[in-house]
């Protein structure tokens, strides 16, 4: 989105889409608490971007991580990833999640409880590869937890599974929806650094929701702050809120303060 | 024991056995439809299922004899084709008990399936795994209890019919007289000594097979 001129003039003889661009241009009805709204996006993900979705619960940040994974249908519009037409209402093409290669990471981490950690990280993987089962296990802090399911792992082991399941798959766009809410600060300021550790050695885009203004500052490259379904700003995340947030008055926490440092 | 004995117990058994065994089969898909799937007159297949839990058996019994009759549709084109008799038979007797068990098996299995939480079956989907894997995987593992349930339940219920299978098969030494029909026939033979073996067998396997079922059923429980 933002550096795209940057990475046309880097890459010379590379076209952009073998880069992995991801395009959308949707619209979907959204059925919230609320009534009825419209989510409309319309954007450009550059390869290698960390895109933070921002805004209040029910503008629509799930939804179009959704939508992207190919979990909800969108009404109307075109996803475009590279080469490849994820979603085209008129030409009725419609990928399926198995097809799309993300890596989604739920906000209940749906890992799954008749597994080890081991056996989650596994089964993720589409060739099997041991080596790499054992780098995500060393990675993440795991290898201890190996044999443990996911009932006996508290909230941030969880996390690290998710994540590094999320990973085994080699997901050509990473999508993590609020992925640290349910942490203590600690716990939260640690696990940033794992996400970013995450994004860098995936080298590819990662689309992170986040009610977070601090976090998002610490880890994205840019910021999409939705509201009521459409986008109402798009840029990096100090243009968008980082002055605001440190002189408006606003109420900082100890948690916040941690989780920043 | 004489041999009537144990003959009429074993075939309880079989009959038993092979409708927990083809309901398991084509119950699974049923209940995967209904747990999962939007299709029109979903309710009113949900509530076809559901008649027998309702129903009279004799009501069912009824219609079935009806159906098999070699005056009716399906019981003359059985006749005529296959020289296949339906009605007072074992064949016929498992079908209308495959029919009258069907929610025992399937209402368990769909709610096993609609306890999962929606995000493991969607996060094996963004893993690249296919709908079968995904089941076969992630579902049936984390619905073990549910499974054991619906089995216990329909094999149970399936020892316990009689008014289906009175109806549809009658007494007939060998062919459809299971036990709870033996009970009945000795009752009004006055054979009540015998009545009460039929009686205390079936109650006692009710009992271990259900004891035995909700206690693995509970350490699975506490396991996931």
């Amino acid at each position: 989105m933002i550096q795209k001129e940057n990475i046309e003039s880097k890459s010379n003889s590379v076209p952009l889409e073998d880069l992995g661009v991801l395009s959308i241009s949707i619209q979907h009805a959204m059925h919230t608490s609320e009534g009825k709204k419209m989510l409309e996006v319309s954007t450009q993900i550059m390869p290698h971007e960390l895109l933070c979705l921002f805004g209040h619960s029910g503008a629509g940040k799930t939804t179009i991580l959704r939508i992207l994974a190919g979990l909800t249908k969108p009404d109307k519009g075109r996803i475009v990833f590279g080469n490849t037409v994820w979603f085209d209402s008129e030409k009725k093409i419609n990928l399926p999640p198995q097809q799309r290669n993300v890596g989604f990471m739920f906000q209940d981490y749906a890992l799954f409880p008749n597994m080890s950690i081991e056996k989650n990280i596994r089964f993720a993987q589409k060739e099997k590869d041991e080596a790499e089962v054992e780098k995500l296990l060393n990675l993440f802090d795991l290898a201890e937890l190996r044999h443990r399911k996911s009932g006996q792992l508290s909230g941030g082991q969880k996390q690290r599974v998710a994540l590094a399941r999320a990973l085994a798959a080699k997901p050509s766009v990473l999508m993590l929806d609020e992925p640290l809410s349910a942490l203590d600060c600690e716990m939260r300021a640690a696990l940033q650094h794992e996400i970013r550790k995450a994004h860098q050695l995936l080298k590819t885009i990662t689309l992170m929701v986040s009610h977070d203004k601090h976090e998002i500052i610490k880890l994205s490259t840019s910021v999409m702050v939705l509201r009521n379904g459409t986008v109402e700003k798009c840029g990096k995340a100090e243009e968008i809120f980082g002055k605001s947030s440190n002189h408006n008055g606003e109420h900082k926490t100890a948690c916040m303060n941690l989780c920043v440092h | 024991m004489d041999q009537d004995f144990i003959d009429t117990l074993l075939l309880t058994g079989k009959l038993a056995g092979w409708t927990t065994a083809i309901l398991f089969v084509i119950g699974f898909p049923i209940a995967y439809l209904l747990a999962y799937r939007r299709f029109p007159l979903k309710s009113v297949a949900e509530a076809l299922i559901s008649m027998p839990m309702v129903l009279p058996p004799t009501v069912l019994g009824f219609y079935m004899l009806m159906a098999y009759s070699p005056q009716g549709a399906l019981g003359s084109f059985l006749q005529s084709v296959f020289d296949v008799r339906l009605a007072f038979s074992f064949g016929g007797v498992l079908i209308a008990s495959v029919i009258f068990s069907m929610p025992f098996m399937i209402q368990p299995l769909q709610n096993g399936l609609t306890a999962i939480p929606k995000s493991l079956r969607e996060a094996s989907y963004t893993l690249g795994k296919s709908e079968f894997t995904t089941f076969v995987r992630v579902l049936i593992p984390n619905m073990i209890p549910s499974i054991i349930t619906a089995v216990a339940m329909t094999f149970a219920h399936c020892i316990g019919e009689f008014g289906v299978i009175i109806m549809v098969g009658g007494n007939i030494p060998g062919e459809t007289r299971v036990a709870s029909i033996a009970i009945y026939d000795e009752v009004q033979a006055m054979n009540y000594q015998t009545a009460n073996q039929y009686s205390l067998v079936l109650f006692l396997i009710s009992l271990v097979i259900l004891t035995v079922i909700f206690s693995i059923n509970k350490r699975k429980i506490t396991t996931i």
